[in-house]
């Protein structure tokens, strides 16, 4: 390190002077952790992501894990852990995106994978199993969780994936929080995968998707009976895919040329079924019709390439231009989504450079995904009531300039460590001649 | 791919030599006949009026920062940076005060053309899988120039990178270096003078490409593969070396055969062992992609074993581990700022990785993309590392980070006395942004390439357009898309 500094020239940054900063609050905050107890945040910038929008020069009261007051001089309890924010950025902890967060720990070892359902991989049929419930397989140890919430996210929408074998409909995945708890969050959400890349599944058209999902449909309908040589649902799928028509749960769909969304949004009209749109590559050609429709519409604002053919619309100005049709727009990444989920919040931050005004990128990192998934009530933004999953800034949170301080996830600070953290401790420490292990 | 005759190939290696701009310090010594281009750069820089960029934060990528600093590009070259610098009667004038200015950025790890956009079957042209040592291949006979991605880079301030083959082989092949222009053949953007780069690739991919096929199958028979192919080449570098005096003529040779012995090629060209033995000879600088300390320790003592040189590892998320020796032996690591975990070898990844290569005296750390997206925004890929590093203590300044982007992976490509910083002499390769490069909100607002303005946010007839984009209704309203 003294020879990083001697090197650099003396316009420095007060990175040596954050970084004890950071600790004071980590030290203090590791002392406290072991119960959760009341906390006092002072001094905050606090973007709610709520109506009331961002708040000046606030404190924050956290008792019993949920956010109790906002407001300016608040008075500690006793016994509460102060926190002074010195005018620093708190937000609610963020959303990941749609990833595979705890079913994904190795991308190419298959056996620490767990995300996609391919049953009929050895035949190469279409496997149609909607009871496919990805969050079984959720492994709350897995090292990318520290990974991620070390970097404010808090939360992320687990998905299942789509494979030969198995099939459009790839299963069903909910909200995870990112805390170590095992179970979901939120309500169980279907997911889709819709357009070119899935043809291959339905016999090399994209016509036949929306053949097949009628199919789907007039099998729960008892319009095609169950022993017909025809069905391709069980009785277990049958009874999930109810569970999602007529204003059920949500289904999210996976999907990027407009011609596609627009019969998207006929099938799903038609049948009451309640989307949201993942990628949505060309969603802004149709962002007057998505609004109408109520579809919050997931982007990836960095997609500006024809990465196929169902993309060539694709550019920087997707989010900006669904935004301004009163869109809900939130974020999800479109490669490398899981080990660097931490990357959603540079998504945000870029568009805004490409005209997204910022409350509405926060917003699509907290309140709009959360509304979308059922889990408003307790996450997504900073409220009375609300989780107090937090997480206070060095800066910006949308500008990569900056990191996050600290995260209390429920109430409690937790450490600021992960599997990454300890490989650079022991390495940034290390001199010439030290033991390897 | 047909063999020049010898006849032919001396007329190209005297046209190569020709119009090989001096690159004294890259490449002090003549091509030897490893490195003869017979598909040579048609690059010309357009001719362009003197410009002056006045009034900005000037990072110049030798480690100094000027503010309030003027930069004169004239004749394609820079004349001058500094302070109150008078500009000719004719040069356009760019107000940047607020702004930043920086080198053009460099990308060491590019397959835009090779995998081009859209990515469809037909477009798959980075990896000639079909045996583990293809030296070969020659990148430049794959890139589209067409790739859309080659404009979405230039509005990220790209003005030179590294078209790679990608890694399934040991040996992949040869890279090639580009400007970052529009063009309608790969020569016309080929870096004049710039050497070539060899690819080759340690670990995980070579071995899931051919272990259920020809081998190898392990690490150990990767270290094999490159040994024996390095073997093959050694004793062709042996056989081809032109020998010091003509041989002396025996009384039953005609004299011509003894003229011909001075310029003894030893017979039939391989274009495998051409390549491998450049690579030996310093002629072609060696890229390897490889994660892990232990196979990249491994590859330094195979260089020593053959006597070449590692230019840089690639990918390299282990580089933190023997970041010391890394700099000891001026072998560069060309890495990403966060990606880890994707398979098995990219495990221990962290995001201090480029900010612990750049820590010892002598350390060449650089930002690569290997992705069309990341190779947009390398410069917020570099203010990521300062953000995680300045948390761990590490605080870097930003005339130090933007090496990362611009001198480092120049001089891993062996262009650094032609790019990469801001010195008078250089290519006019310039950028002007909207504010510190080192953020989300960042934008090129102006790219110049050899003083032309390539790119200029503002004004849409200055924003290249691939024939792709044209007359696709839905990218109608796409401009830098």
């Amino acid at each position: 390190m003294s020879r990083v500094m001697s090197r650099a020239t003396t316009r420095a940054t007060t990175g040596a002077t954050l970084s004890r900063t950071l600790l004071a609050i980590a030290l203090s905050a590791c002392a406290l952790a072991a119960h959760a107890q009341d906390v006092l945040i002072r001094n905050a910038t606090v973007h709610t992501a709520t109506a009331r929008g961002t708040l000046q020069s606030t404190d924050v009261l956290v008792s019993g894990g949920v956010v109790r007051a906002l407001g300016q001089g608040l008075a500690a309890p006793a016994g509460a852990q102060v926190v002074d924010a010195q005018g620093r950025p708190l937000t609610p902890t963020l959303f990941g995106g749609i990833t595979q967060i705890g079913v994904d720990e190795v991308s190419g070892e298959s056996a620490t994978v767990d995300q996609t359902l391919a049953l009929g991989a050895p035949t190469r049929e279409m496997t149609v199993r909607p009871e496919f419930d990805v969050t079984l397989a959720y492994n709350p140890a897995s090292t990318l969780l520290p990974v991620a919430r070390v970097e404010g996210i808090g939360w992320t929408l687990l998905a299942p994936g789509t494979a030969e074998g198995g099939s459009i409909i790839a299963g069903q995945g909910a909200v995870m929080r990112l805390d170590g708890s095992p179970d979901p969050a939120g309500p169980r959400v279907l997911f889709v995968n819709l357009g070119g890349d899935a043809v291959g599944l339905t016999g090399r058209s994209r016509a036949a998707q929306w053949m097949l999902l009628d199919q789907f449909i007039d099998e729960v309908r008892g319009r095609i009976p169950p022993d017909s040589h025809a069905a391709m649902l069980t009785p277990a799928g049958r009874a999930t895919l109810a569970r999602f028509l007529d204003g059920g749960g949500r289904v999210v769909v996976e999907i990027d040329r407009a011609a596609d969304i627009r019969q998207l949004l006929r099938w799903s009209r038609r049948h009451g079924v309640r989307v949201a749109i993942a990628s949505g590559a060309e969603a802004w050609m149709l962002a007057g019709d998505l609004a109408a429709a109520e579809v919050p519409v997931f982007v990836d604002p960095l997609l500006n390439l024809p990465g196929s053919f169902d993309a060539i619309g694709a550019t920087l100005a997707n989010a900006a231009r669904l935004h301004a049709a009163g869109v809900a727009v939130g974020f999800t990444q479109s490669d490398d989504v899981s080990h660097n989920a931490r990357k959603v919040r540079q998504l945000a931050g870029n568009a805004v450079a490409a005209g997204l005004p910022w409350d509405a990128a926060l917003a699509g990192l907290t309140r709009v995904p959360a509304r979308a998934f059922g889990v408003a009530e307790g996450l997504g933004g900073i409220a009375p009531g609300q989780r107090a999953d937090l997480v206070l800034w060095t800066g910006d949170p949308l500008d990569v300039a900056h990191v996050a301080a600290q995260v209390w996830l429920g109430g409690r600070a937790i450490p600021m460590r992960s599997r990454q953290t300890d490989l650079l401790e022991r390495y940034l420490r290390r001199q010439p001649g030290d033991a390897v292990r | 791919m047909p063999t020049p005759r010898p006849s032919l190939r001396l007329a190209l290696l005297a046209a190569a030599l020709c119009s090989v701009p001096a690159l004294a310090a890259d490449a002090p010594r003549k091509p030897s006949r490893f490195a003869v281009d017979p598909y040579p750069s048609t690059y010309r820089a357009a001719p362009s009026a003197p410009v002056l960029i006045s009034g900005a934060t000037v990072l110049t990528g030798t480690g100094q920062r000027l503010d309030g600093a003027d930069v004169l590009l004239v004749d394609g070259r820079i004349r001058a940076v500094g302070t109150g610098l008078q500009a000719p009667a004719d040069a356009r004038r760019i107000d940047a005060r607020g702004k930043w200015v920086t080198p053009g950025i460099v990308d060491v790890h590019s397959h835009l053309g090779v995998y081009a956009s859209p990515g469809v079957n037909a477009h798959s042209d980075g990896n000639e899988a079909t045996s583990p040592v293809t030296a070969n291949v020659w990148a430049e006979h794959s890139v589209w120039p067409q790739d859309p991605g080659f404009e979405t880079a230039l509005a990220g301030g790209v003005t030179s990178l590294q078209i790679l083959p990608g890694s399934a082989n040991l040996v992949g092949g040869r890279s090639v270096t580009l400007k970052n222009v529009p063009a309608t053949d790969v020569q016309a953007m080929k870096f004049p003078g710039a050497p070539w780069g060899l690819k080759m690739a340690c670990g995980e991919n070579p071995k899931r490409v051919y272990g259920q096929k020809s081998g190898p199958a392990t690490r150990m028979a990767n270290v094999a593969g490159y040994r024996a192919a390095f073997i093959d080449a050694s004793e062709y570098l042996r056989k081809t070396a032109p020998k010091d005096s003509p041989r002396k003529r025996r009384w039953w040779q005609p004299a011509s055969d003894a003229v011909d012995s001075g310029q003894d090629a030893g017979g039939k060209r391989d274009l495998k062992l051409d390549t491998l033995a450049g690579a030996i000879n310093g002629d072609i600088l060696v890229h390897i992609h490889c994660y892990r300390a232990d196979e990249m320790a491994i590859m330094l003592d195979l260089a020593r074993e053959f006597g070449f040189k590692v230019a840089a590892f690639h990918h390299a998320t282990e580089a933190y581990k023997l970041a010391d020796r890394l700099a000891a032996e001026g072998v560069c690591g060309a890495l990403w700022a966060d990606w880890w975990g994707f398979k098995m070898e990219s495990f221990d990844g962290i995001q201090e990785n480029i900010a612990l290569v750049d820590r010892p005296a002598g350390g060449c750390a650089i930002v690569h993309s290997d992705s069309a997206e990341g190779i947009q925004r390398l410069n917020q890929e570099a203010a990521k590392v300062m953000a995680s590093a300045a948390r761990a203590g590490m605080a870097i300044a930003p005339e130090r980070a933007i090496a990362w982007i611009t001198a480092n992976p120049a001089r891993s490509m062996g262009i650094l006395s032609q790019t990469g910083t801001l010195e008078a002499g250089k290519m006019a390769d310039v950028v002007v942004w909207n504010g510190t490069p080192f953020s989300s909100y960042a934008l090129a607002e102006q790219v110049f390439v050899d003083g032309v303005l390539a790119f200029d946010r503002a004004n849409p007839a200055r924003v290249p357009r691939s024939d792709f984009m044209l007359g696709q209704p839905a990218a109608a309203d796409g401009g830098v898309r």
